[in-house]
């Protein structure tokens, strides 16, 4: 992944850039599979790596294929960069150890939703049962963002024919 | 034409599993990994293929493009509509025990119901955006 991530940066031919991106993506689906987060892997594989790369070949026909050189020197974003990628992985270091099981988010709400979650919606899948069910408001939320931007994108594109 | 015959014809033989994979995705939800969201850009990815193979004219006559753009908000009417009638009920917004007589086949019906509304919207909003990008190179 850390290959695929510099060979994006480099590349200045943007056809390789968009292949690289979805191999990314399968690396990452690969890796959110091992996680045994089954569904996220699901979306990664088929928004990440299917449709988004279409999207982005679709955009490809459209213009250049070379990137053009950068105009100013990139010192100055590359050294906040660093400095803000530096104090995130020394925040890393103030987590808990991975996959210990006494941790803040194992010990509270998870537990709850585990053991509740067959009894009182009957599902066995209890990450369809907390989105659907617990958190029927927050995927409602998410449907008015894919809905809210879908119009966003449509009414940019089709403004000609308004 | 003749070169991507081969394209054409393995296409064929898989968009009937491609969609059937979409919907096994969608109402197998509650049992395995999957849902509304995932089904849907599934499916959506299918047509996309049907527009790759086919080209832009024929797919814009076999699933007409306002079948589509008219998806986007039937999607948030359907999930809306469910969370009102457990409202109308006498409980809470989105509270599924309200849909049947026991409260397990409530939380079934209500979850198949607003699975089919992400469904609807997430295929209707990446199929009008393709088709909305593709057909900009027309001119």
């Amino acid at each position: 992944m850390a290959l695929t991530t510099l060979g994006i940066i480099r590349l200045r031919n943007l056809f390789s850039v968009v292949i690289l991106s979805t191999i990314y993506s399968f690396l990452m689906a690969t890796l959110l599979l091992i996680f045994d987060a089954v569904d996220v892997a699901l979306t990664e594989a088929a928004v990440g790596a299917g449709i988004s790369t279409v999207l982005m070949l679709t955009v490809l026909y459209y213009t250049k294929v070379n990137e053009e050189k950068p105009k100013f020197k990139s010192i100055l974003p590359l050294i906040i960069c660093l400095t803000i990628g530096g104090l995130l992985i020394y925040g890393t270091y103030g987590l808990p150890p991975f996959g210990a099981s006494d941790t803040p988010i194992h010990t509270h709400i998870s537990v709850q939703y585990l053991e509740r979650s067959i009894s009182e919606t009957g599902v066995p899948n209890v990450v369809t049962s907390v989105l659907a069910s617990y958190r029927g408001f927050d995927t409602l939320g998410e449907v008015i963002v894919v809905f809210t931007a879908a119009i966003g994108v449509l009414s940019i594109l089709k403004r000609d024919k308004i | 034409m003749r070169l991507d015959l081969l394209l054409r014809i393995s296409s064929k033989i898989f968009l009937p599993f491609i969609i059937l994979f979409a919907f096994y995705v969608q109402f197998h939800g509650d049992f395995g990994p999957g849902g509304g969201f995932q089904a849907g850009v599934i499916f959506a990815a299918g047509i996309i293929l049907y527009t790759i193979i086919f080209g832009i004219k024929k797919a814009q006559k076999d699933f007409p493009e306002t079948i589509f753009n008219y998806m986007v908000p039937l999607g948030v009417l359907i999930f809306t509509v469910t969370g009102l009638i457990s409202l109308s009920k006498g409980f809470n917004f989105l509270d599924y025990d309200a849909l049947a007589h026991y409260p397990k086949h409530g939380q079934h019906i209500g979850i198949i119901a607003i699975e089919l509304g992400v469904f609807v919207t997430v295929i209707g909003s990446m199929v009008s955006i393709f088709y909305a990008f593709v057909a900009r190179g027309k001119k």
